[in-house]
């Protein structure tokens, strides 16, 4: 470790080039917390808009048309409108109408900005994965549900049970893309303040004067994290392909 | 394991294989989503917000002397009209710019020299990876704001930044949807043309790239949407557009009861750009499933 870090030492003053997050303890720690935020971010986002899309889907196909309506209309508007915008709405304008929390170390608002991050994130993303489970669901056989139908499945076991596990793994070549956007949307938190890598890192090369530098770190990191990201979702994919379906490799 | 214990089944009831037969509800799980739907969702949308402000309006109204939100509103339309018109300058070049060096990546990625092809994917998959947000921040902050050529100096302003910060990740997404499109191609095209002694190149532009077109639209044009969607990132570096225009007029006015109305008003504007473009992608995709 110490040669780890005295080779960046060097580097910075031989060569100017200042990779401070390699050799100063306070930018690496403030690095890290980043990258956790980050990652923390991510995770929370894509099971919130998993969430939402399950939910989204089932109520795309229920009984009472109004709920019909207001799910289209969800996802029309959240699917066609900059998601940056959407983040200030969230933040800025709802945020604003929100009462405050008095506690003892004075008043905080009653949402954080990290949680708004996690509320705007996910409902734009939910909105794309409502639409990635319908199809999913559409792709069903209508005779698989018939059979569930004939062994005394109710219309929500039948979904529980049979439909839904099927519409996921037939849905996950598209869902694994979104979940990456999602991932790579999370660096919009920047905007509010939420203290995730590329905020972090914009405060280390604004202290160090060290843009170049730490410009690379940030985009090497991203990249590296995506790519986790990517191979994960690419093994589980491979793992729950339904046989049958889509071109056989 | 849990299928077998959820069949409640009470102690005693006939089997449900043995109760009469009772027709399923005709209805699936799922409605298809045809156009009807969506146009009867979009027009909720519009009236429940149009039907809010009016509301919101009216509220104003009855206090205090104050110019009302959707006077407001009316008043900075102007502004942020032209704010939005930049967005759009910005979304097109990008698109210009990201196409034409996204089919040219995506053909090195279809080539035959073996390092050539493994060098544009790395490369494709570089800027696939990678955040719009963080490439933009990354041309912004280390693109020279000027350049000097043959003694002249050429200023090279933040919004050209901002575009060709927009433009690579457009490039890997098309060079990705152009190795799809080629790949896609039945490998009989392939083996005609040669057998009608077309070259490698003729082959190309004569005869795949023509079929390819139709499945790239598409992709293509959903892409626009999305880029469109993502301008907004350049008022975070420090570019003067609808967002921007928006928040300073915000500031100008102080208004509390603003904030809602306002925010959504640039919404709408977004949306009314983008949804048509969404919804035609989803009629092409549908004709051609059609068609194949």
């Amino acid at each position: 470790m110490d040669e780890f870090e005295s080779f960046f030492r060097w580097l910075h003053q031989a060569h100017g080039l200042n990779f401070s997050v390699a050799y100063d303890a306070y930018d690496r720690a403030q690095y890290l917390s980043g990258l956790w935020t980050t990652i923390k971010l991510s995770v929370l986002c894509i099971g919130v808009s998993l969430v939402i899309g399950v939910i989204g889907a089932w109520a795309q196909g229920a009984r009472f048309a109004p709920v019909r309506w207001a799910m289209h209309g969800y996802v029309a508007f959240f699917r066609n409108t900059p998601p940056l915008i959407q983040l200030y709405f969230f933040f800025f304008a709802i945020g604003s109408v929100l009462p405050g929390l008095v506690g003892d170390d004075g008043a905080r608002p009653l949402v954080s900005n990290f949680a708004w991050a996690v509320i705007a994130l996910s409902f734009f993303a939910g909105a794309l994965n409502v639409e990635i489970f319908r199809s999913g669901l559409e792709a069903v056989p209508q005779t698989t549900v018939e059979a569930a139908e004939s062994l005394g499945y109710t219309r929500l076991q039948a979904y529980v049970h049979v439909v839904l596990p099927l519409a996921v793994r037939i849905s996950l070549p598209a869902l694994g893309t979104n979940l990456v956007n999602l991932a790579k949307t999370t660096t919009l938190a920047y905007a509010i303040a939420v203290p995730e890598l590329l905020y972090v890192s914009a405060q280390i090369w604004s202290e160090q004067l060290n843009v170049r530098e730490m410009m690379n770190v940030v985009l090497v990191s991203y990249v590296g994290l995506i790519a986790v990201l990517v191979w994960v979702l690419h093994r589980w994919e491979r793992a729950l392909r339904v046989p049958g379906y889509g071109q056989d490799e | 394991m849990s299928v077998r214990s959820s069949i409640m089944v009470p102690r005693g009831a006939p089997l449900p294989v043995l109760l009469p037969l009772r027709r399923p509800a005709p209805r699936s799980l799922t409605l298809p989503l045809d156009a009807a739907w969506q146009r009867r969702a979009t027009l909720v949308v519009l009236v429940l917000l149009a039907s809010w402000l009016l509301c919101a309006e009216a509220l104003a109204q009855a206090g205090v002397a104050r110019p009302g939100i959707v006077a407001l509103l009316w008043k900075w339309t102007p502004v942020i009209f032209s704010g939005f018109l930049f967005n759009i300058l910005i979304s097109v070049l990008s698109m210009a710019i990201g196409t034409v060096a996204g089919v040219a990546l995506g053909l090195l990625q279809v080539s035959l020299v073996r390092p050539v092809r493994r060098s544009a994917w790395v490369v494709t998959q570089f800027f696939r990876n990678a955040p719009w947000l963080v490439i933009l921040f990354y041309c912004i902050l280390l693109i020279p704001f000027e350049f000097t050529i043959l003694g002249a100096t050429v200023p090279f302003p933040a919004w050209i930044k901002a575009v060709i910060g927009l433009s690579l990740p457009v490039m890997a997404y098309v060079s990705e949807f152009v190795r799809g499109a080629v790949s896609s191609i039945p490998s009989g095209q392939w083996e005609a043309a040669e057998s009608l002694a077309f070259s490698r190149l003729q082959t190309m532009t004569m005869i795949i790239l023509p079929q390819c077109v139709k499945r790239l639209l598409p992709p293509w044009m959903n892409l626009y949407a999305i880029l469109t969607m993502a301008t907004p990132l350049v008022s975070i570096v420090g570019v003067q557009e609808a967002m921007t225009l928006t928040r300073a007029a915000l500031s100008s006015e102080g208004r509390f009861d603003l904030l809602i109305p306002m925010y959504l008003y640039i919404l709408v504007w977004f949306f009314l750009y983008c949804y048509p473009i969404s919804r035609y992608t989803v009629r092409l995709e549908q004709r051609h499933g059609r068609a194949s």
